[in-house]
């Protein structure tokens, strides 16, 4: 079942303590000691976007710059450059909300893929203003891994929210 | 009675206006940390609610490791204690004759009333794992503020030095390896005694800088702390060299060397106590008291003073 506008199932309300435990969980992901893999997608800059495409209300800049500076004390790079990057991608990301849910999943990966590639650019570009160099070409390896699992990431973000499939006589939608 | 719009409709300011407000506020907070460095306490309470993040995401990993070396056999562990105790062996002749050396110097540095050497002290500490920022080398270790560590110590271990402390946190703090981009030691070559300050590369090399294209330095050659930064004591191996490219067009060779520390290796390092300043000679250091004292004087005072006289 296709969760997208154009899908004939009515999904329930998120709760917003949802997102705060999706989103600490991928900031454990993001700090397990995954610097000799650089191909490891930034799960936060993934749940932000997700979260702001699908519930720009609940998360978005506000959220993205707190996340970001949680990154960058976590990460000890420069402080604000995570913030910045997730700030620009949730601008980005809800801006753009209402036209990415149209489309079939993996167009919407499509979609996500320049977002992802954006928060890294941002982030070298943060970086090489003080003379940093290019790390290998393994660091937009991410977002790629990251628009993969875009698709087993929808379904489980949204398993909280199906209703039950025996329809109920009474129930008014 | 004015009409507002019902609450569902309230959204707070534009999106626009939003970015605007939180991406000036990061490119400031990006400026003022690689310019002034002085978001230190800031980082170091935000680190209050990230470290035990960190901790708890580390666990499971360090359990896992933790497993696969207990299982990894009590025979390697019985050959590497084997190994060790034919190491310790094999150089407790030239270690029982440095004492009786270092006892010998330091009588005759008295004789010749020289500044006696400082010894090297330091405190064991654990690498934990590396930062995670893909543009620099630095490492966590696991003693910080708690166990009395201050940026700037220097960090060695039982090949030669690995980096230096550059930031604290309450339980944690923070390595940058010599082989970082903006990590420079003050060395010297151990052949000749040739002064010149190597810089990390960042990409696991060294290069020793602005060393004219004749210089009398060859492949191989061993290069030891000078001790000249005040911060690292002398004579601590640092680097060898690998590679030298002389190009008659530029004025300085390019000479290119390899850490002697196994700087890239996470284990056990020592960080060593800060270097007592050196103290200035009697007249100096009353020159400089006397600068001192008359810059801290107020403008205004002394003009008066000056009016008087």
């Amino acid at each position: 079942m296709q969760p997208t506008y154009s899908s004939s199932r009515i999904l329930q309300p998120v709760r917003p303590w949802f997102i705060v435990i999706t989103m600490l969980i991928a900031l454990l992901l993001n700090f397990l000691p995954a610097s000799t893999w650089p191909w490891m997608p930034d799960w936060v800059a993934l749940l932000l976007i997700f979260w702001s495409i699908r519930e720009p209300r609940h998360a978005g800049m506000g959220s993205g710059f707190i996340l970001g500076l949680a990154m960058d004390v976590a990460d000890s790079s420069l402080m604000g450059q995570h913030a910045l990057a997730y700030v620009l991608a949730a601008y980005a990301a809800t801006s753009l909300s209402r036209r990415i849910l149209w489309f079939p999943l993996a167009q919407q990966a499509l979609h996500v893929l320049p977002l992802m590639l954006a928060v890294q650019l941002v982030q070298f570009g943060v970086r090489a203003m003080p003379g940093a160099v290019l790390p290998g070409l393994g660091y937009f390896a991410g977002p790629f891994i990251g628009a993969l699992v875009w698709f087993p990431l929808t379904f489980v973000l949204l398993l909280p929210q199906y209703q039950p499939v025996d329809r109920d006589a009474n129930r008014p939608i | 009675m004015d009409h507002q719009p019902p609450p569902f409709f309230k959204r707070g300011p534009a999106p626009l206006a939003r970015l605007t407000f939180y991406a000036a506020l990061s490119l400031s907070l990006v400026f003022i940390d690689s310019r002034f460095q002085t978001l230190e306490l800031f980082r170091q309470g935000v680190s209050v609610f990230t470290h035990p993040l960190q901790q708890a995401a580390h666990a499971p990993v360090e359990f896992l490791l933790n497993v696969g070396s207990y299982f990894s056999g009590i025979t390697r562990f019985q050959a590497e204690n084997a190994n060790l105790k034919r190491a310790k062996l094999d150089d407790a002749e030239t270690l029982l004759r440095m004492q009786q050396l270092e006892v010998e110097n330091e009588r005759l540095r008295k004789l010749l009333e020289v500044k006696s050497r400082q010894k090297a002290h330091g405190r064991v500490t654990q690498i934990l794992y590396a930062a995670r920022d893909p543009f620099s080398r630095r490492v966590i270790a696991d003693k910080g503020q708690q166990d009395h560590i201050i940026a700037g110590q220097p960090v060695v271990d039982d090949a030669g030095v690995v980096g230096q402390v550059t930031r604290v946190f309450p339980f944690v703090s923070e390595i940058t390896l010599i082989t970082d981009k903006e990590q420079a030691v003050p060395v010297q070559v151990v052949r000749n005694g040739l002064r010149s300050v190597v810089f990390g590369l960042g990409n696991g090399q060294l290069e020793l800088r602005f060393m004219p294209a004749n210089a009398d330095v060859q492949v191989g050659d061993l290069l030891v702390t000078s001790g000249l930064d005040g911060i690292f004591l002398p004579g601590f191996p640092v680097a060898k060299v690998v590679n030298i490219e002389r190009d008659t067009s530029y004025s300085f060779a390019r000479i290119y060397c390899v850490p002697i520390a196994g700087v890239e290796n996470f284990g056990e390092v020592m960080v060593l106590d800060p270097r007592e300043s050196i103290p200035l000679p009697p007249q100096l250091a009353n020159d400089s008291a006397a600068v001192s004292a008359k810059s801290s004087t107020k403008p205004g005072v002394k003009k008066k003073r000056l009016v008087r006289e």
